[in-house]
């Protein structure tokens, strides 16, 4: 009987430590105190391109973390990106002509959107648009343009040789 | 030549054989009459056997775990100059691989093993056959409890793992190399995402329970009543459900990568 006891108080210690530890990963090891549609809004922007942009991914102002990315569709008439964004509650005074744009945090991190206040009085609520955006700079295009504009200026260079030289 | 051939579709045969057989054995544990009065002390005393005492191997290995995976990262991160996402790395890594797979192999060996064994070896001293002559179905007596016990086991055991390999992981970066305190935890708790990595982990731990507590069951009750046949059945298990849980894991990733 004494065997029995101690069997259940250690297979209850068990259960307790397991839930000690699931509480653990959910309070210390990750953020539960994730953003739902009770305390957060959800507004759009379109972008003709968004990189690597990709759900969950932050949204900030001024680097501050306001919200994160909720979804990401095509849409079919524009073929413009549009980009769902949610943010939480505590920070609905954005104005409605803020400008968003996608930027990269460091030189090979992941992509985020920063979002420019405007000077509007009116302030963007849940299912609002921000019309004014910014897409994403993509590395193999600028270097594109780079290396066309390098063949341009020789071009050029040698145009102009060749005139002095005749 | 037509021997050979033969001997293939003798094999195939024996294949189909005893999966319909552990198929058919897996409903048998499932589906009996419930009494649940009765049965609750001894899923209790097996929960005492299989999931308490595997905990020791359980706690010494995650701590471990923990330990090289941050000291590894610790040195992969350092040539990046980014080791402020250790915590990162070290959380990643154990709650959706290392946590549920390390802890499913050694519960496999510690466990399984043993249950196996005990199977095995009652099946040969005609334990399960007395019990069957007295009108105690041994499915219910002690194939039930076992399997329930592992199946309940082992998720509690992974999240315990996960939790100490971190607490590892912690010790080893932010005690011993000296990462920055809070830059280790804001890095984990921005990049873990509880309802994806956490309940995934979780949902691959209660598939690797179900599976290695089958096989190792299976393999007792189904084991040639000899010392012999213990020992290969024994073996069977290990050599089984390691396999399974591999296999698995990469299919289970596979399917939670996907987006499903």
């Amino acid at each position: 009987m004494n065997n029995s006891k101690w069997m259940e108080t250690t297979v209850g210690v068990f259960i307790l430590l397991a839930i000690a530890s699931l509480l653990f990963l959910a309070f210390k090891a990750s953020d539960f105190s994730r953003l739902d549609n009770k305390n957060s809004y959800v507004v759009s922007a379109e972008f003709d391109n968004i990189g690597a942009l990709k759900p969950r991914a932050a949204v900030a102002v001024a680097g501050v973390k306001i919200g994160q990315v909720e979804a990401i569709k095509l849409d079919p008439q524009t073929y413009r990106a549009i980009v769902y964004l949610r943010i939480s509650d505590r920070h609905e005074n954005i104005p409605m002509d803020s400008s968003a744009s996608i930027l990269t945090a460091g030189l090979l991190g992941a992509n985020y959107i920063s979002i420019s206040p405007g000077f509007e009085n009116q302030y963007l609520g849940n299912g609002g648009q921000i019309s004014d955006t910014h897409p994403a700079l993509i590395l193999e295009d600028m270097i594109g343009q780079l290396l066309f504009s390098m063949k341009n200026d020789k071009a050029a260079e040698a145009d102009k040789d060749k005139g002095e030289n005749t | 030549m037509i021997s050979q051939i033969r001997k293939l579709g003798d094999q195939g045969l024996n294949v189909c054989n005893e999966l319909g057989y552990s198929g058919i054995f897996l409903f048998r544990t499932l589906f009996h009459k419930p009494r649940l009065t009765k049965s609750f002390p001894l899923l209790i005393r097996q929960m005492y056997a299989i999931g308490v005492l595997s905990l020791p191997i359980i706690l010494v290995s995650a701590v471990f775990i923990g330990m090289v995976v941050a000291l590894q990262g610790f040195n992969i991160l350092n040539k990046f100059s980014a080791t402020e996402e250790l915590g990162q790395m070290v959380a990643l890594s154990v709650v959706r691989e290392l946590g549920p797979v390390v802890s499913a192999l050694l519960f496999a060996g510690r466990a399984g093993s043993a249950l196996t064994a005990e199977i095995g070896l009652m099946k040969a001293t005609e334990q399960l056959a007395s019990m069957e002559m007295m009108g105690v179905d041994p499915m219910w007596r002690v194939i039930s409890p076992r399997f329930w016990a592992g199946f309940y086991s082992l998720p509690l055991l992974v999240i315990i793992f996960c939790a100490i390999a971190i607490i590892g992981g912690y010790l080893v970066g932010v005690v011993w190399l000296g990462v920055d305190n809070g830059a280790f935890w804001n890095n984990m708790q921005a990049s873990v995402d509880f309802r994806i990595d956490a309940i995934n982990g979780v949902i691959k731990s209660i598939v690797f329970g179900f599976v290695v507590t089958w096989i190792a069951v299976f393999q007792g009750y189904a084991c040639i009543p000899t010392a012999e046949g213990i020992s290969r059945a024994t073996t069977r298990t290990v050599v089984y459900s390691s396999l399974a849980v591999l296999g698995l894991d990469f299919v289970l990733t596979a399917l939670m990568m996907g987006g499903w």
